[in-house]
Parts: structure tokens; sequence; C-alpha cells
């Protein structure tokens, strides 16, 4: 898979810091952000929000057949991440496989090569988790 | 003066034990374990480099610090493995640190010693108010040539280093000096996947030679002696010659002791004397002395007179300790470390 | 609004059709579909096309116009419409839509996809493009993945077990036997389908449907003239389509794809029917795990009692509601924008009475389901006879 550069630019703050958007109308968290409130609308006040990358594991799974590009790192873990600010986001567990997991076990926040398949091309950064010991 | 206002270290989660690699080129595990001291290494998982393993300590180090990103005023990264070779990892580093763009950022290369020269670039730059804090962090996944001696020891690791005034500190740097020349004891040109390196010639008129200069040269400089210092950290290569250094300059054994981290996680190149100044950080008392000399081939040393403050007992706690990492480990085959290395053709 | 009828079907060989181009397929089911339909084709006046990824798969966008060009029906407008796997389905209720208001009488529908040009990582990639593609599909996920996700909360909140994933795969794959157009015509064991290769746990391949070429296509006509293209015509009694959010992460729950429920809740208050009155279901079984939801979101099973169900029986032909008659995506295979349109020509051939080893007796309604991405659009479509 390739991302173009200036996507991949676009997400760096959200992709390296987890920065994603609060509504203060009706206090709910978005990550990934968003501009416009799913509850409130047109009302809704929309402001940056920093997450901490903290949460528990929502679900998981397994990925041993890979989309183009993370062919290398077959058998890995992704799952679904309830994060402590209120949302929850899909990212890969590092540092661990299927068995060491169950849901809602503590996730921390960790800062992983997200895709870097081509050797001449730009290498993709951002947000991953692990198991928080 | 320059201080140490916050510090962070990170190692990956992945070991190689020397025993696994030996038995693949057919050599005597405990001949190895013997000569070079070094019992297993650390390994990046496929998702990790030099980049990845500075934000993790240089995150670590921000907690410490408590100060806020923006107030950096520079990042430097030293390291022989940026994932670059034009483009900078200290851009990245910033900018996961929320630290951008109010800043002067760049990577540094002197093959072990690279992060130990952002430490000095640092401390010049707070000495001078030309900035409020700045972040040296020394990083590596180093690589040796398959069936090298260096493959038993080229291993991965961070440590940062966030430098301020010294009222402020954890640690006060008292006072450096460093010694360099030219010395083609190791090298890697561009194109080349794997380092070189001139064998025995690494130890007497390379190693030996630099860390002496540089330790006597900050003790001379300083009118100081061992005796006034509680732990002394020297470059660890492998095990062996920092012991063979302290015994040439009359160090006590048990001084060196806890910064000895190269038998368990391997060298970590630039990350290599940082990651011990942690680990020697993370036990030592107020009021205790350090003395630092880091080495890099090609070649040169850095040596610090540390002394740390009471604000260390306070300022540790807010991050993980280096043995967190040191202490979650999972070994890997040769197999599997050759997946993770990327040594497989096609990868 | 005018009543909708079905009047004519016609669907290709499903499967790795090498031999067989994008054009070709979607032109051999449409001349299927107006040969059934006893029409000439001058009756046409409009066409809808439902294709998930034409572009990215044979590098062929403005599919609507290539089809009229090669159908021969210029210079009449066919219009193509996207939503992910539910595309198919989304051209249909676009033809309703035309004929329900009268702006068209004769409207012919198509969904095609040919998808084994391409190697299956980039096909698995473009098929992530039906989920967020920056935030779930880059961050490493497949779809297989996604589902799996969801059969483990399901595990979890209600104890479904890889038996009974694995039952509906055995179900449908002995349905699919019957199927002359189906990708697999051939059983599988529960034996097999459990230790098959993983794919992503606990989804293994044989939860899986397959890369399939292939492509199907409708006629629709008003009911009222319906009997002068079709001796057996089937009514559209409800056509509903309804929204979810595109990452399965953003969803209230796993255990449940809201949008089908509600498209559901809707064709049945309009269509004045209840899941209880439903002989025949096609549900959007692209993993196992999405045919035990659906038949819980439809509401022929109670939250949490799909598993058991299949696993019981009670979905096979004989049983309380027969699920995949066809053989489902999972024996049929699915051409991703064909499914929708496939399962109307299913549903028309129970409600006709033209399926032998798989008929279902005395069938008076049936409903269709198609879902597009892990659930971010879902389009149900009930049915009864015509005649």
């Amino acid at each position: 898979m390739k991302e173009s550069i200036s996507l991949t630019w676009r997400r760096i703050p959200e992709r390296y810091k987890m920065i994603g958007t609060r509504c203060t109308t009706c206090n709910s968290n978005f990550f990934p952000p968003r501009s416009v409130c799913s509850k409130c609308r047109r009302k809704g006040k929309i402001e940056p929000f920093e997450f901490s990358g903290n949460g528990k594991i929502y679900s998981f799974t397994e990925i041993h057949a890979a989309p183009a590009g993370f062919e290398n790192q077959i058998p890995y873990v992704m799952a679904i991440v309830e994060l402590d600010e209120g949302t929850r986001c899909t990212g890969q567990i590092v540092d661990a496989t299927l068995k060491d997991l169950k849901i809602g076990d503590r996730v921390e926040g960790t800062f992983r090569k997200l895709l870097s398949d081509d050797p001449e091309g730009p290498i993709h950064y951002g947000f991953k988790f692990r198991l928080k010991k | 003066m320059a201080g140490i206002v916050g510090y962070g270290a990170y190692v990956p989660k992945y070991r190689i034990k020397s025993e696994t690699i030996a038995e693949v080129w057919g050599e005597d595990p405990n001949r190895i374990q013997k000569g070079l001291g070094i019992m297993e290494k650390s390994v990046p998982a496929i998702d990790e480099d030099s980049a990845t393993l500075s934000v993790e300590s240089a995150r670590i180090a921000m907690e410490r610090a408590q100060i806020a990103p923006d107030e950096l005023g520079a990042v430097y990264v030293g390291s022989e493995s940026h994932p670059y070779a034009v483009k900078p990892t200290a851009t990245m580093v910033s900018q996961a640190l929320g630290a951008t763009p109010n800043l002067t950022a760049a990577d540094l290369e002197f093959a072990c010693k690279a992060g130990t020269a952002a430490m000095q670039i640092c401390m010049g730059m707070v000495d001078s108010n030309m900035i409020k804090y700045g972040l040296a962090i020394g990083a590596d996944t180093a690589q040796g040539r398959p069936g090298d001696a260096l493959e038993y020891s080229a291993a991965a690791g961070a440590a940062a280093y966030i430098i301020g005034k010294d009222d402020q500190s954890l640690a006060i740097i008292e006072d450096t000096f460093s010694y360099t020349t030219d010395t083609p004891d190791f090298w890697r040109r561009t194109k080349a996947d794997y380092p070189s390196h001139g064998g025995r010639f690494t130890g007497e008129p390379a190693y030996f030679k630099h860390v002496q200069g540089a330790f006597n040269g900050l003790m001379e400089k300083m009118d100081e002696k061992i005796d006034n210092y509680d732990y002394f950290i020297f470059h660890q290569p492998n095990a062996k010659f920092p012991k063979a250094v302290a015994k040439k300059l009359g160090v006590p054994k048990e001084k060196i002791e806890l910064g000895m981290i190269v038998p368990i996680i391997g060298n970590t190149y630039s990350g290599n004397t940082p990651l011990s100044l942690a680990n020697v950080l993370d036990k030592a008392k107020p009021g205790e002395k350090i003395f630092v000399t880091s080495f890099g081939s090609g070649a040169g040393s850095d040596a610090f007179s540390i002394k740390v403050t009471d604000k260390i007992e306070e300022k540790r706690k807010k991050g993980y300790p280096l043995s967190h990492f040191i202490e979650n480990k999972e070994y890997v085959t040769y197999a599997i470390y050759a997946k993770l290395r990327k040594k497989y053709k096609g990868m | 609004m005018r009543k909708v009828a079905l009047v004519g079907v016609g669907m290709t060989k499903f499967g790795e059709n090498w031999d067989k181009s994008f054009r070709g397929m979607v032109t051999e089911a449409g001349i299927k579909a107006i040969q059934d339909a006893k029409i000439t084709g001058d009756e046409i006046s409009a066409g809808y096309v439902g294709t998930m990824a034409s572009g990215s798969l044979v590098g062929q966008e403005h599919a609507g116009a290539l089809i009229s060009d090669y159908m021969g029906l210029n210079p009449i407008p066919i219009t193509r419409v996207e939503g992910a796997c539910a595309s198919g389905s989304l051209a249909l209720r676009q033809g309703v839509m035309a004929v329900a208001s009268g702006l068209h009488d004769v409207v012919v529908v198509g969904g095609v996809e040919k998808m084994t040009d391409l190697d299956v990582a980039a096909v698995s990639q473009i098929l992530g493009g039906a989920g967020d593609q920056e935030w779930e599909l880059f961050m490493g996920i497949t779809f297989p993945g996604l589902y799996a996700m969801m059969a483990r909360r399901h595990m979890h909140e209600y104890g479904t077990t890889e038996e009974m994933l694995a039952s509906v795969a055995v179900k449908n794959h002995a349905n699919g036997v019957y199927n002359k157009y189906a990708q697999f015509q051939r059983e599988i064991t529960m034996e097999q389908a459990l230790n098959a290769k993983m794919v992503a746990d606990p989804l293994k391949i044989l939860d899986c449907s397959p890369i399939t070429d292939g492509a199907a296509a409708v006629v629709l006509a008003p009911l009222d003239s319906a009997s002068s293209y079709s001796d057996k015509p089937v009514e559209i009694l409800a056509s509903e389509q309804a929204s979810g959010t595109l990452a399965l992460h953003d969803r209230e729950n796993l255990t449940s794809i809201k949008a089908a429920k509600i498209a559901g809740e809707l064709a049945y208050k309009k269509a004045g029917i209840g899941p209880k009155d439903i002989d025949v279901a096609e549900v959007h079984d692209c993993f196992t795990i999405a045919e035990i939801i659906a038949t819980e979101d439809l509401g022929f099973f109670k939250p949490g009692e799909g598993g058991p169900a299949a696993l019981e029986g009670k979905t096979k032909i004989g049983g309380e509601i027969a699920i995949n008659t066809s053989g489902g995506l999972k024996a049929t295979g699915h051409p991703v924008g064909a499914t929708g349109v496939k399962q109307a020509c299913e549903v028309t051939w129970q409600l006709r009475g033209e399926r032998e080893e798989t008929q279902v007796k005395d069938v008076e309604y049936a409903l269709t389901h198609n879902v597009g991405g892990s659930g971010a659009t879902a389009v149900v479509h009930l049915y009864q006879r015509g005649y």
C-alpha cells in the first residue's frame, strides 16, 4: 500500500500525538478527530484534544493474511482500543501475540513505524499500543 | 552550569542469546560469553527504528523533566542507524514530542558516542543562554554482519537527556572533556549494509587510548580524583574492555558494576553510555558523583563529571526505570531474529 | 408511489472466471435478465449498476457508460452507484425508486465485480477501502480482521463458539451444491471448517467468503403492468437503506450492525409484516459471524441466539427459516457489486418455485439483506409473489 506523502503529513498530529477533537457542548471526545459533533451537529463546539494513548482492549484479532505492505509483519495483533478519554480507535498491539491478550487488558500508547514497505519511499510513523505491565 | 533536567531510557522487548547465535556459526557459546562477556542482546521489533526508540526514551525524559514541549530549544539525535540517509530523525522526534516548530534540530553521527556529543552541544547552548532546554538522544538499532563478532553485541536501545540549568537539574554536569583523533578502527561506507572493523586494532590504539585520554584529561582539568566518585561508566563495546580500562586507571571494580548493562542488553552503540548512565541515575542517591566516559570509533571519547542532586528522588518516579524494559523480555530464535532484522532476501 | 415488481432475473456463473471480462459478465447477466423478462429491450428506459471498485480492480471507471454501450442500450441513461459490498442492492433500490416514482417504467439493474485480475494482497487492500482507509486499513486491519473482532465480541458477550461459526459455512456449502451458479458446488465438513487455515483469529479461511468474479441483473417494471412481462412477477414490498459509522471502532457495540437492524425494521414496517412471516432470506454472510449477526438483527433470533440456532440447524432448508438457500456469499461467491442483485435473483426463483433441491415450500415472503463494509451501509428488501 502506498500512501501519499501529503496525506501522511496532514495526519502527523493525530498519528504522532493522538490529537483528536472534543465537543465542548456535550463533552464528547473524538479520535480520530471529527469537525462536526455527531451528537450536537451544528450546535457543537469543536476544539483539539490530546489523548493519552491509555485504554483497554475492547476486541482484538491476529492477522494472518496481510494487506499489501504488511506482509513482513504477519502474524500481528490488531485491536479496537477503548481509550480512557472515552472513544475507541483501531490500532496494532505490539510486542504481543494472541495468547497474551484478553478483552479488558490495559494498554498504553507507543510510537512505531506504521508502514515502510517502499525502500525508496517515505517511512510512515504513528501510534500503536502495547500491554501495560 | 548545565545539568540533567529529565532522562529516559528504552530497550526493545526482544532478546537473542549469544548461545543462539553461536549455534548458527558453530562457535563455542562458552568461549563467546567468556570472551565478550555478552550473554544476550536486545533486538528491535520489525516496526522499530532509531526514530521510534528515540521517541520512547524522550517521552519518559519529558515526563521526568515536567516541562512543556515548546520549551525545548534544541533536539539532537545521535545514531549510526538513522532511518533515512537524508531526512533528520530529530525532526520526527521533535514533532512526536510536540516541540515543533520553534526549535533547532539535527542528527549526529559519531559511531557509539553521538549521544554524548549531543549532550555536550546542548550543554553549550544552555550555558550560553541560546536555549532554555535541549534534548540529547543516543539511539541505535545496530547491525552486525552475520557471523562476525559484532553480531553477538550489536543491539538496539535509546536514552534521552533533557539538558537545562543546574538549579532545576536532577544531576549537575560539572564539566566535560573530549579526546579526538582520526583512527580507522571501525567504519561503515555509505552503501554498505554492515560495518567493518579493525579486529584487535579496535583495542589499544582506539578504545583504550581515547577513553584514557578523555578520562585523564577531565580528571586533570577538574583536579579531581577517583576516590571522590561513587560510580564510573565506561563505554561498553563488550564487557571486557570497560573492566580492563577500569583496572588500568585504578578504578575499583565495584564502582563500575551498576553501569555495566552490556552483558544483558548488548552494545546499543549511540545508546550505550547514555543507557548506562540512565541505569545509574535510576539508583543513585542525592550528592553522589558519577564519572562517565564514552567512546566512539573513528575515534573519540567524551568524559563527564556528574553530581546527583536531591531532585532525583521525585523526578525518577515519574517514568519507567530502565529495568522495566530490561526485565520485560522475550527470547527469539535466530530465524525470528533474521526476520525482525530483515535479513532475508526480498524483505 | 407505484408498486414495483421484478419481471426478469439473470446471472453469470460466479467463480474465478479467468476467461470472462468485466464488460462480458455484466452484458451476459443483463441479456439473461432481459430474456427472462420476455422483453425486446426497447422497453427499457433507464439502468442502474452497482460495482464497488471497478476502477481499482480492472482500471475501469464510468461503468454505466460502458454497460449502456456494450449492451446496446444507448442512449438510455445508466448510472453507476457505489456502497461497497452493498453496491448491488443500492442499484436495485435506485431502480425501485425510479419505477415507483413514475419517472421510468421498465428499468434494468445490474451488479458486477471482476476481482481475479489482481493478486490477493492487492484485492484485500482494495476491499479494505470499504472501511476507513486512514484509521482502520492504514493501521493494518483487514476486512476479515474487522469481522473477527465482531466475532470475538460476540463470543465474549454471548458465548458464541467457533463451531457455531463453522456451522454457518457447512450449511451454506451444503446449499451451494445445488446452485449451478455457485463458485463452490461442494460440501465441507465441520472438521474441515474448524481446521482451516487461520485468516484473522478466530476466522479461518472457511469462515470467509471468497474472491469472486460475477454479475447479476434484474428487470423492474410497475406491478400493474408486470404481467405483460412475466408470468410470475415478484413484488418488491419494501426497499430500505440505512447508514452507520464508517469505522467499526465507532459503533456502540460490535455484536449487531445497527444500520442493518434499522433497515430491517423500516422494511418490516413498510410491508406490514414481521420476521416471523419471512420464509426465505438471503443475508450478507461475507463471514460466518456476519450471518449469525444478520439473523439476530433481522429479528429471526434474539441477540445471542443466532449462533446456537445455526448450530442446531434452525437456518437450514426445512428449519425455522431458510437462510441463504443459494449458498450465500460463502458458497456462491462474493463478487462484491454483484452480490445484492444476486440475492434478488435467488429470492425471485424461490418465490416463483423454480428452485429444485433447494426449493423452500410455499414461500410467501422473502427478504434480502446486503451490507456494505463492516456495516456502514445496509439495505434490506422484502418481496412477495406478484401473481
